[in-house]
């Protein structure tokens, strides 16, 4: 799928899945969520380059890993859309006895997830294992991860950012969804990173940026781009701006629905602003 | 009663060199990791045989840990090499979550446990990680007891699907167990038949045990010495077969009382035949520096130890 139109519908719908899967179980993070709709939809339609079937070598294909597990409802309904298991199996996020748990995992066999996330800071040392494992396998495929940008603030990154460089783990694109915002507040009154770009670069990295991580041909453009500067020796780093709860007003440019579901007026606000394209679960 | 030859003394850390240089050859899928404690670790010779498929990751075990689940995904098995403190404590959530939790394949292999490590002191002699990992779920957690069972269980993990835990240590300790031996994941080595009193021993404290039992036959005391190995899964039929007999049950290892074999054994006991039973291990403490033998002899962990022990569970018969 690389019609902008089609990513676009796409996009509209998976936002609505995102606010319908939230406000069910009154729980799940939903700002983040919303605000990598676009980068999702992006990966998974059109650039992966992945098997029909799913199974956990992942072999011949590239990987995707997501670090900051807690974006789950985004990650479940671009899975399901892209065919990875029943699109009304998103009726059952948070609930017992489901696949779709809180955060993503591999212990309840869900098609699409490699390993599991929620503790924050781990993902980025995955990825490079698996890019290991595909330069020792002659497998010409790449390995994606995101990241949160608060979540850098974990020490393992800056082990694994360290070690990507300096073992030349040229086949894998790190993406860092640099929205700004953590639980507490934004990231510059948390704890400030200073200049991820510089700090990356300092570490070895080739460094992209998309200025604007919510418009589907920037996103698209931008990780094409990122596609070609592998191979070079260097491990690539793609610095995504985007707007916390993009795409339903209320929620935008705040903290605050970091890991808030919305009430049944707010779901209301939120859908009219996202009218069905492809169909509601 | 059956007697054990100690065919020279060996540090177990080096049996464990031995089976990855082995498996270097005979698996193409295995590879390694180790944290800047190559030496410590005998893994020399696997880093010059197979350099491809050694990874150097620098003072940095977490990232270590999961670079080594994202290893399998491809199908490698992983072995990660440090010490067992920071092979546990240091980097609990990194296995939780990443290996343990996501069911990875990946061999955590541990040297310089317990006291025994000496004279560094207790920042680098962890007693609490057999009960650290022995919690986490699906975890296999492997204590070897010498040179040539240490070598038996580095081959042997690697043919068993499954995130394992491989624990040993850094002193040269009795060699007694055969060189071509197998070795069964979760299976206890009946070595002494006994009918007084079980002992129950792990990892450095199986060659503490045999001559405990042997100065206690020798007092008239019959002994039956079960080597375990694999603390989890823990093989119940065997200590419960023996204690059947027996009545009674020493457990000993180089670890904390606390969350140790000693408290596996009694979960199994107090289920199924409670009996009495004795722990020699150390007593909620940190370590401190000194030779081994000297630490083995302050914090209890030896043949003298293991003998007074016996002695009074033979008392509450």
């Amino acid at each position: 799928m690389s019609n902008i139109q089609e990513l676009e519908n796409l996009s509209v719908q998976v936002r609505r899945d995102i606010l319908r899967m939230v406000h069910k179980v009154n729980s799940g993070h939903p700002g983040g969520s919303l605000g990598c709709t676009e980068f999702f939809v992006t990966m998974f339609n059109s650039i992966l380059d992945m098997k029909d079937t799913f199974d956990m070598d992942g072999k011949d294909e590239d990987l995707f890993f997501l670090s900051n597990g807690h974006i789950s409802p985004v990650y479940y309904s671009v899975l399901a859309r892209a065919g990875y298991f029943p699109v009304e199996e998103l009726n059952t996020f948070r609930l017992i006895d489901s696949r779709l748990q809180g955060h993503p995992t591999t212990h309840e066999g869900l098609p699409g997830v490699r390993i599991a996330s929620g503790s924050l800071g781990q993902g980025m040392s995955v990825a490079i294992g698996s890019a290991l494992t595909k330069k020792l396998n002659n497998d010409n495929h790449l390995v994606f991860s995101l990241h949160g940008d608060g979540e850098l603030q974990e020490g393992q990154n800056w082990e694994a950012i360290m070690f990507a460089a300096g073992n030349k783990v040229d086949n894998l694109i790190a993406t860092i969804d640099l929205n700004g915002q953590q639980i507490d507040g934004a990231t510059d009154d948390v704890l400030p990173m200073g200049n991820l770009k510089a700090k990356f670069e300092a570490f070895g990295w080739m460094v992209l940026e998309i200025e604007n991580g919510n418009d589907l041909e920037s996103v698209l453009k931008g990780m094409n781009k990122a596609k070609s500067l592998t191979g070079n020796g260097q491990p690539v780093c793609v610095l995504l701006n985007t707007v916390m709860g993009h795409g339903v007003d209320f929620m935008m440019h705040t903290h605050a629905w970091h890991g808030k579901a919305p009430n049944d007026e707010q779901l209301e606000l939120g859908l009219s602003q996202n009218p069905e394209t492809l169909g509601d679960y | 009663m059956k007697t054990y030859t100690n065919k020279g003394n060996k540090d177990t850390r080096s049996g464990f060199g031995a089976g990855l240089t082995e498996l270097g050859n005979n698996n193409s899928e295995v590879v390694a990791l180790c944290a800047d404690l190559t030496g410590s670790l005998k893994m020399d010779e696997f880093q010059k045989q197979h350099p491809q498929r050694f990874f150097q990751v620098g003072i940095a075990e977490a990232n270590m840990m999961g670079i080594a689940a994202g290893l399998t995904i491809g199908g490698k098995i992983p072995f990660t090499g440090t010490f067992a403190n920071f092979s546990t404590g240091r980097v609990y959530d990194q296995i939780r979550q990443s290996i343990a939790y996501s069911g990875k394949n990946v061999k955590i292999c541990a040297s310089h446990a317990g006291v025994t490590l000496g004279e560094d002191g207790a920042t680098h002699q962890i007693l609490e990680d057999i009960g650290l990992m022995k919690m986490l779920p699906g975890m296999t957690v492997i204590n070897t007891c010498d040179f040539n069972q240490t070598k038996a269980a580095t081959l042997a993990i690697a043919e068993y699907h499954g995130p394992v835990y491989l624990r040993f240590g850094r002193p040269k300790v009795p060699n007694f167990t055969e060189e071509d031996q197998t070795f069964e994941i979760g299976k206890a080595v009946m070595l002494t038949e006994g009918t007084d009193v079980t002992i129950v021993a792990t990892g450095h404290l199986v060659w503490e045990a045999l001559e405990a039992a042997k100065s206690l036959d020798q007092a008239g005391i019959s002994a039956e010495v079960i080597n375990i190995h694999t603390i989890k899964p823990l093989d119940e039929t065997a200590i419960l077969d023996s204690v059947k007999k027996t009545k009674c049950v020493v457990t000993a290892e180089e670890h904390n009382y606390l969350g140790g074999l000693g408290e596996s054994v009694a979960r199994v006991l107090s289920k199924n035949n409670p009996v009495p039973q004795e722990f020699v291990a150390t007593n909620d403490t940190f370590g401190e520096s000194g030779t081994p033998e000297q630490l083995m002899d302050k914090y209890g962990l030896n043949s003298k130890a293991i003998q007074k022990a016996v002695k009074q569970v033979l008392n509450r018969k």
